[in-house]
């Protein structure tokens, strides 16, 4: 199994974890992740209005450099995937925006969305299997109780994302399941936590955030875990006191390759 | 822009039909960022239907927005008021020297375990 | 060749108005085949009907034309005129001169030029026409009714009151549906049990009614009159004429942890079971997904109690086949799923429920006999928020709600906040609505009471996400009118789920060849004039099934959907449309496309045997039209390839003849 791989700017520097510990249990795991070539940062949010081009053709290089090799393009930033799935959708969809991107590509073929686009979490749930993943723990992490934390990224808009039910998601706690631990359903875990109004108004970032950390603790979990860098920065910068990690170090530890990412 | 041609030009731009709003407040009341705002969710929706754009343009409401989509998933008429916002908020920050961010704030801003990922968000949301 | 009277109406000024009635007959004098021809004041006047009498027998009219206006109006009244003057009233031909053209028109010559047009067209019909005779076909005096809630049990006594025999059959062990499972109904307050229970002995011990509980119907053939329908009875383990429903068996049954959909599984009930103290029949029922001794072979505690010797772990299931003269469709609505509204949390936490689940709640006969307790921890809630339009109204995606209003929600939630209030006026109550719809019978004065003497807090808004925390449920909602995002600590929530068709509707329409809409639910045929009868002759309609209904609309459509029924079983022959389909039988092909069309299941295919001119004998399959089925829609004379099918009144020939007429 082949896919091309999309880091992101974050993952290069402040979510070093993220990525390192995604790269590695995907190797585990019988994945290959190939980086995209001079890939371009995806731009952290997609922009809805359909006028707005030149800020969606990163995205629009990645998915046609992956469309030339014939792979799935999988990314395991929250933002990333939302940002280039979005993108992708409307090329599909909208004829007007695709040919306005098309000319300014001025590529030798167009792009209409061909290139299927996977989440991290949709790779092993759907390419790798849960199941498959199971037999691979040699360090199931029992007892632990886990809270997914989903944010708004990883699942909205629903027509386009189609990752899982947005009101009631399960792969992240399916995830955890296959790992051995214990997953903690709250239904703030789809809840936004704040994302870039940290730097607009801090105050209802630390309000959205502390929703979301309350939240999963009254329901018991011990442990939160993230795809989502900025989710992980606004959950501890405003006081998380439990643990936020990304899943991938949750999944290394589980398959016993944790190490550390900076050495 | 005259009242009308902003009218169509914002609904052009987001897609979004405000005529299929059915005035329930769903929007206003899934959205997370409601407090902080001047004009809610729902406001918007019939703000732009009828044509009364003036004081979004002018409110901060517009930056309040956290495109968490939440009003776009749980709207049972498909309006997507998220999408509205951000016509809107475009309609400000093309114009020159109308920047609701710039580099001269991020210093502030910055912390030691700042992501790149807020930096550039906040960039591509409130600046052109 | 065809002696043809034409007669002009004037329709007062209606059609005088913007036509020149007198230069139309004047024009149509010259028409092949016209005879004669006049205009008169009001043609379908008894004075008008006379001239056209007279005129038949003064000059040897065999065919007439009536330009006037719209068939649907006058062919009756028409065809009759020429019936009493001796002709065949199929050869009449109606040129709609008033609806398709004084109308529509505003100059007088273009509209009398398109007159002369339409006149031209009908004359060149009549020219082509042929005397034509309805058949008939024999009653079966007995009706079928399928579903046994308040719909069908309404229908069924009104039917066997009239004298004649019903069979209701119904899935589950028992009859009376979901007002079983209500507690009080609106705007009377009257208890539901009090008044249904009486209707379903009624039911039980009427000597016209046979109630096939627990059962399906798996076939239908045949037509209006003369339905063949088998009927599964599922096996249930018990010995229907034995058992007496003394409950022993429940009682000794080990195997007691199974969900009791009665109480919509905020209980539970034993493997051996019947549903409620007054369910009708009155005999238990074994859930074989549950019995040990049918799963495994062990256990058989119920065979050795039963007194009566009813148990029968060896019961097969049994198929009845019965003839049936009508059909009644009751096969009622369920609340719509609430997994894909989970920002409501009904699947995280128990405290939030359906407003059917709030019924059982509060019902005497519930778990908790009627008192108002969290299904979480038993305690007493203190705030409990309801919320409106859950699923209703919901055009966003036809996967998660429906777009329709369900009708019942704002009043049985005005029902349920006002109840609460009654009973523990140290309940907060707040219910949030888009609109209050209450058209109804002392409807709107029952919610204003709600308001006003019971004090419930209604709020323009809806509620937007729950949060589960603790126990307590974080509810954020919108006022619309204060501009005011809520936040609520409630102790229960409520949702008023939609209602949507019962899941057997769709699989019964197609055995039916009955029509429905997009969202499943019956289509009548006409949606103010015929509301209890679906499009296929001898199908009607009663209940939810044919759209979101409360009680007393229900009752009313069930009474009227019987009086069509008794309508048409007193009849000992009926009277079919002439105007039908039928094969040639030498051109038919046999490729089954007018098989495949036809909506009404009329055309069937059989081998035949033909002479070939040499002599030889070659069987060939052809299609047939049942003309007791047929309904002269005329879809499988244009999916003919051969051109085989013709419709008798509407040939081919003639309407060719129309169109060249038209275009000359």
């Amino acid at each position: 199994m082949k896919f091309s791989y999309f880091p992101g700017c974050t993952l290069k520097n402040k979510a070093k974890d993220l990525d390192f510990y995604a790269r590695r249990s995907a190797e585990l795991l019988g994945a290959e992740l190939e980086e995209i070539e001079n890939w371009q940062c995806c731009g952290g949010v997609f922009t809805t209005s359909r006028d707005e081009v030149a800020t969606k053709l990163s995205s629009v290089r990645a998915l046609k450099d992956t469309q030339a090799k014939g792979q799935a393009l999988v990314s395991v930033c929250s933002a990333c995937h939302n940002v280039i799935k979005q993108t992708n959708h409307a090329m599909q969809t909208d004829k007007a925006f695709a040919d306005k991107v098309n000319r300014y590509m001025a590529e030798e073929s167009d792009y209409n969305g061909e290139t299927e686009v996977l989440h991290y979490l949709e790779m092993l749930r759907d390419k790798v299997g849960f199941d498959t993943l199971k037999e691979k723990v040699v360090n199931p992490l029992k007892g632990k109780k886990i809270g997914a934390y989903y944010g708004c990224l990883l699942l909205r808009p629903n027509t386009v994302m189609g990752m899982d039910d947005p009101e009631n998601p399960t792969i992240m706690e399916d995830l955890i399941k296959a790992l051995g631990a214990t997953p903690v359903v709250y239904a703030n875990r789809n809840e936004c936590c704040g994302g870039y109004i940290a730097v607009e108004s801090p105050e209802l970032a630390k309000k959205r955030s502390n929703a979301v950390v309350e939240n999963a603790k009254a329901q018991g979990a011990e442990m939160i875990i993230t795809a989502c860098p900025l989710c992980k920065y606004n959950l501890i910068k405003n006081g998380a006191d439990i643990p936020v990690v990304y899943f991938t170090e949750l999944l290394a530890e589980a398959l016993g390759i944790k190490e550390d990412a900076n050495e | 822009m005259n009242k009308k041609n902003l009218r169509e030009e914002i609904i052009l731009r987001s897609g979004v039909n405000p005529k299929k709003c059915m005035k329930c407040g769903k929007c206003s009341a899934t959205c997370p960022a409601y407090d902080e705002m001047e004009y809610h969710p729902h406001q918007f929706v019939n703000m732009v239907d009828t044509g009364d754009i003036e004081p979004l343009l002018n409110s901060d409401s517009l930056y309040k927005c956290l495109t968490c989509f939440a009003c776009v998933d749980r709207c049972p008429r498909g309006v997507e008021p998220a999408k509205l916002v951000e016509a809107v908020r475009l309609s400000v920050i093309r114009k020159q020297g109308e920047n609701h961010l710039t580099a001269n704030d991020i210093p502030a801003l910055l912390d030691d375990e700042t992501p790149q990922q807020l930096l550039v968000s906040a960039f591509r949301k409130y600046t052109k | 060749m065809q002696r043809i009277g034409v007669f002009v109406c004037w329709c007062g000024s209606n059609i005088a108005g913007t036509v020149d009635v007198k230069a139309v007959a004047e024009a149509l004098k010259a028409e092949p085949g016209v005879v004669y021809s006049t205009d008169y004041q009001y043609m379908c006047s008894q004075a008008g009907q006379n001239l056209i009498i007279d005129a038949v027998k003064e000059h040897n009219l065999t065919g007439l034309v009536i330009c006037s206006c719209s068939p649907r109006m006058h062919e009756a009244t028409f065809r009759k005129t020429a019936a009493a003057a001796g002709l065949n009233p199929y050869m009449v031909e109606i040129a709609n001169i008033r609806e398709q053209c004084s109308w529509v028109h505003k100059e007088m010559p273009v509209g009398t030029e398109k007159a002369i047009i339409l006149g031209k067209a009908a004359v060149a019909k009549v020219n082509l026409n042929t005397p034509l005779t309805p058949g008939e076909s024999p009653v079966t005096k007995r009706a079928l009714v399928i579903g046994g809630g308040i719909a069908g049990i309404q229908t069924a006594l009104d039917i066997a009151d009239a004298g004649f025999p019903v069979d209701i059959v119904e899935t589950k062990p028992t009859i009376g549906g979901k007002m079983a499972q209500l507690d009080k109904t609106f705007p009377t307050l009257d208890c539901a049990a009090c008044i249904l229970t009486p209707k379903m002995v009624d039911v039980a011990q009427h000597e016209k009614i046979r109630i096939f509980s627990y059962s399906e119907v798996t076939d239908v053939k045949g037509f209006v009159g003369n339905f063949d329908v088998t009927i599964k009875k599922k096996a249930r383990f018990v010995d229907e004429t034995k058992c007496t429903g003394c409950g022993d068996c429940v009682d000794k049954c080990p195997m007691k942890k199974n969900p009791n959909e009665f109480n919509m599984g905020m209980d539970n009930r034993s493997a051996i079971y019947i549903p409620f103290a007054q369910a009708v029949p009155k005999v238990a029922t074994i859930d074989a997904g549950a019995c040990t001794m049918l799963k495994k072979g062990k256990c058989g505690l119920c065979s050795k109690v039963c007194g009566a010797g009813a148990i029968d772990y060896t019961q097969k299931d049994e198929f009845i086949e019965e003839k049936y003269g009508a059909i009644v469709v009751a096969t009622g609505f369920n609340p719509i799923s609430m997994d894909k509204f989970d920002e409501y949390a009904y699947n995280q936490s128990k405290d939030v429920i359906t407003s059917l689940e709030f019924e059982r709640l509060t019902n005497a006969a519930g778990p908790t006999q009627g008192k108002l307790l969290r299904p979480s921890d038993g305690k007493h809630p203190h705030k409990i928020v309801f919320v409106q339009c859950v699923g209703s109204r919901c055009a966003a995606c036809a996967e998660k709600g429906k777009e329709y209003c369900s009708k019942i929600c704002c009043m049985y939630t005005a029902k349920h906040a006002m109840l609460t209030r009654d009973k523990y006026p140290d309940t907060e109550v707040y219910v949030f609505y888009i609109d209050v719809r209450t058209p109804g019978k002392n409807f709107d004065e029952f919610y204003r009471r709600a308001v006003e003497e019971y004090g419930v807090n209604y709020i323009k808004g809806m509620v937007g996400k729950i949060v589960p925390e603790g126990d307590v449920l974080k509810v954020q909602a919108s006022d619309l009118i204060s501009n005011k995002q809520l936040h609520i600590d409630a102790d229960l929530v409520v949702l008023a789920a939609a209602i949507e068709p019962d899941k057997s509707a769709r699989p019964l329409a197609t055995m039916l060849t009955a029509s429905m809409d997009t969202n499943d639910f019956f289509t009548e045929a006409h949606p103010k004039l015929r509301p209890v009868e679906s499009p296929t002759a001898g199908v009607f309609l009663s209940g939810a099934c044919q759209g979101p209904k409360d009680i007393p609309e229900t009752v009313s459509q069930a009474g009227a959907a019987a009086s069509k029924v008794i309508g048409l079983l007193c009849k000992d022959k009926l009277t079919g449309n002439p105007c039908i389909a039928s094969a040639n039988e030498m051109m038919c092909n046999g490729c089954s496309s007018c098989e495949r069309v036809c909506p009404y299941g009329a055309i069937t295919y059989s081998d035949k045997e033909f002479r070939m001119p040499d002599r030889t004998t070659q069987i060939r399959r052809v299609a047939s039209v049942n003309p007791a089925v047929c309904q002269g829609c005329g879809a499988c004379t244009v999916a003919c390839p051969s051109g085989a099918m013709d419709l008798r009144g509407f040939a081919n020939n003639q309407i060719m003849a129309e169109v060249d007429a038209i275009c000359k």
